[in-house]
């Protein structure tokens, strides 16, 4: 059979389909998110869904596992914070149909906030965890996470990091095998997390978890490639390719795909058989302080350290001391961090808050972070999912009781709003907070690709479904006044924040335009250009941070291959000197 | 056995290094040679710098690669060629298109777009360098700019063991498939071979 190049992600989403899941949930996140976007393609055998967060997509598939079918959860590693909960309870319950849950982790924190190692939610919550070295690992041992699930009745963790989510490798399909589902039955005693059954459950979690460790010692996925005595490495996840590539040849290598618990008599033996044992892992030291513990003398972090991605070249440095060869060229890149795309609907916001310097704006995750980078400065802290009204709040009750005058507006997005925000903005109303919240609704999950959620109108199948009203919700929460605005029109977003501030009792505001890449809406795009002639230099229209300008011999240019004309730069132009061609100006 | 290579594609966030690296990848996989590749999604995409990275030989380990590891940069752009320089082996190749898009940080003028960036890497490295963007709207669309570059990638790289025109006219969508398969010959054209 000929093999195809696929990412983890994809591969991952092969190897579910493979292994006749038939209930999938997921809230984006980066790197997970592509294991979802694959899943439609499958539709005709499973269902599929994006959930509004990881804490209902987790008990959306633990449901479906409790039902009887094999069920699919996916996430980003801080997902995983907000999914935890249930995660916790799963484990002591255990599962009917098969239940796999996906984490992955972002070292290096490419797209996040943090780089957790979300390794340790298996040993603090009890779970059998698989990890995955490269696609082919991902369909194949996707397939042995469910068999693993039902043979030991508990839910089992498959945990990926960016590189083995976003890596291409060849990757032999197999067939769907389907399995039909477990009659149901209503198991109290199970199911019920009441302290009764709990006192019952976690011993009989205990005893599990010591059958899968005995299990581990002979499970295919654990794997010896017995070379030379004299080095041995112990390693798992994407930390195996790097040491394959960074140890010589003759090295001997336990390479583990279930991770926890670890197999200790697999590893003792293993020890035993080479004279000096390395453990090569990225982040933190999950292995090698287990192993230490077992009392087997071991090598890592002291060497790898626990901050950051690694690669071969970097264990081949910190291990042999062997720095590989690099050229200076003697010129230096200047830095280009991402920015809000030009026509971005969330800069005529961002724009009207960094005029007001007073102002206090907690942030939230996703596009809009990037609110906070120069020159619009318009962020004063970004925390996680859903923390852009309730810091707000926080910051606003300190304010108040240090006697200080602010004003302090919690921004998030519409998928955020849904995922974490609604609590928040009930928190406001039900405490009295004297906060502003702003919905910046551009009508999709922007930074994570494109995915919709319940306010865009549709599903993860791209079927339309019911689109839930932000003004609504708020309106219900008791917020007396919801002003919806169009960011691109900068007078009426500066009239918006002013009138939300000047009125008496709780008022919010919706920054209401789609973003300009949904693909499915006909945008009005256009070109802005500069009359040289009108333009003095002054540089006024910089600080609105588009990429499409610039200052070239002194005076304002608009790169035309990328502008779209959303004219927000004309607005702050005082000389007048941008306009839209064909005249339009909104 | 022959060794494997290590090519890093780079540029600036939409300019197309993604769909290049599919069309290097396809070719390689048709080949018969074992492939990964690495990108990375989410935050860094937008207007950011952009890296991925291509391996291939017998058996590849690692889809990733550290500093001076690399055989080949492909730059779209010409400060990024200076800014991943130090993932070129000493003796590498680089193919740069002479082609400079301001960061936003040089756009808000708080930073200087540095001097020299293409003769730094010619006094380091083998450079073919080449105004891809100008052959590209030569050919009537810009945006096939990334194609041309990786014309001058097959020829630099000698890989004429694959019959790339088709890989490229089955990788491309089909209404943009001509376009693509005369910026690849383009490409190929505009630098020589590796001396």
């Amino acid at each position: 059979m000929s093999k195809v190049l696929l990412s983890g992600n994809e591969a991952a989403a092969r190897g579910a389909f493979e292994a006749g899941v038939r209930v999938c949930s997921a809230y984006p996140g980066t790197p997970s998110t592509e294991i979802f976007e694959e899943l439609p393609k499958y539709r005709d055998a499973l269902y599929c869904e994006w959930a509004p967060n990881e804490k209902v997509a987790l008990e959306v598939a633990y449901g479906a596992s409790i039902a009887g079918v094999r069920s699919l959860c996916a996430m980003k590693h801080v997902g995983l914070n907000v999914a935890a909960d249930p995660l916790f309870t799963a484990a002591y319950n255990g599962v009917t149909g098969g239940f796999v849950i996906v984490t992955a982790d972002d070292p290096s924190m490419h797209s996040s906030q943090n780089e957790q190692d979300n390794r340790h939610y298996a040993r603090a919550a009890r779970l059998p965890m698989i990890e995955p070295s490269d696609s082919q690992e991902c369909l194949d041992f996707m397939k042995a996470a469910y068999e693993l699930s039902e043979r030991f009745d508990v839910p089992v963790l498959f945990r990926t990091t960016t590189r083995i989510a976003h890596s291409k490798s060849l990757v032999e399909e197999g067939e769907r095998t389907e399995h039909a589902p477990i009659p149901y039955v209503r198991n109290g005693k199970k199911y019920i997390a009441a302290p009764a059954n709990a006192m019952r459950n976690h011993p009989k979690l205990e005893k599990i978890m010591a059958e899968v460790q005995e299990y581990g010692n002979e499970c295919p996925l654990n794997r010896l490639e017995l070379k030379g005595r004299k080095i041995g490495v112990i390693t798992a996840s994407i930390a195996y390719q790097y040491a394959k590539d960074a140890f010589p040849a003759d090295t001997s290598f336990l390479k583990l795909g279930l991770t926890y618990p670890l197999p200790m008599k697999l590893i003792s033996e293993f020890a035993a058989k080479v004279e000096k044992l390395y453990v090569v892992e990225e982040l933190d030291g999950f292995m090698e302080d287990q192993i230490k513990a077992a009392g087997i003398d071991c090598v890592g972090k002291e060497l790898l350290g626990n901050i950051y991605e690694l690669n071969p070249q970097l264990v081949r440095q910190r291990v042999f001391g062997e720095q590989a060869e690099t050229v200076d060229v003697g010129v230096r890149a200047v830095s280009r961090p991402p920015a809000l795309c030009p026509g971005c609907p969330h800069r005529g916001f961002f724009y009207t808050m960094a005029k007001h310097k007073d102002f206090v704006v907690a942030g939230d995750i996703g596009c809009y972070t990037l609110g906070g980078t120069p020159p619009l400065n318009a962020l004063d802290s970004v925390v996680c999912m859903g923390a852009g009204f309730t810091v707000a709040m926080g910051m606003a009750k300190a304010f108040k009781q240090a006697g200080i005058e602010k004003k302090v507006f919690g921004v998030m997005g519409d998928s955020t709003f849904f995922h974490s925000g609604m609590t928040g903005a009930a928190e406001i109303i039900y405490n009295d907070g004297d906060v502003i919240p702003v919905v910046l609704d551009n009508s999709i999950t922007g930074m994570t690709g494109h995915q919709d959620n319940p306010g865009s109108g549709f599903n993860l199948e791209g079927e339309i479904a019911e689109k839930l009203k932000i003004e609504d919700i708020l309106t219900a929460y008791g917020y007396q006044k919801v002003i919806i605005v169009d960011p691109q029109d900068l007078a009426a977003m500066e009239q918006a924040v002013q009138d939300a501030i000047a009125f008496e009792g709780h008022a919010a505001i919706i920054v209401r335009r789609p973003c300009l890449l949904i693909k499915r809406i006909k945008h009005d795009i256009g070109k802005c250009a500069v009359d040289r002639s009108v333009c003095i230099g002054c540089k006024k229209c910089l600080s609105v941070g588009c990429p499409a300008i610039m200052i070239k011999d002194g005076r304002a240019e608009i790169d035309r291959a990328q502008c779209v004309g959303c004219t927000v730069c004309a607005q702050v132009c005082p000389m007048r000197a941008i306009s839209r061609e064909g005249g339009e100006s909104k | 056995m022959k060794q494997n290579v290590s090519a890093l594609l780079v540029g600036v966030g939409g300019q197309g290094a993604i769909l290049t690296a599919k069309v290097l990848v396809n070719g390689l996989v048709k080949a018969g040679y074992d492939v990964k590749m690495s990108e990375v999604h989410g935050m860094s995409q937008r207007g950011g710098s952009v890296s991925t990275q291509v391996h291939w030989g017998e058996k590849v380990n690692s889809p990733v690669i550290g500093p001076g590891a690399a055989d080949i940069i492909v730059a779209f752009e010409k400060m990024e060629a200076v800014r991943y320089s130090n993932f070129l082996k000493p003796g590498g190749v680089a193919v740069i298109n002479d082609y400079e898009i301001a960061s936003s940080t040089v756009a808000a003028g708080l930073e200087q777009y540095p001097d020299g960036c293409l003769e730094a890497m010619q006094d380091h490295f083998t450079c073919h360098v080449l105004k891809a963007g100008e052959i590209a709207r030569s050919l009537g669309n810009e945006r096939c700019m990334n194609i041309v570059l990786f014309g001058s990638m097959v020829r630099a790289l000698h890989m004429d063991d694959i019959d790339w025109e088709t890989v490229v006219a089955e990788t491309v969508p089909p209404k943009f498939r001509e376009l693509n398969v005369a910026a690849f010959r383009a490409g190929y054209n505009a630098v020589g071979g590796q001396a």
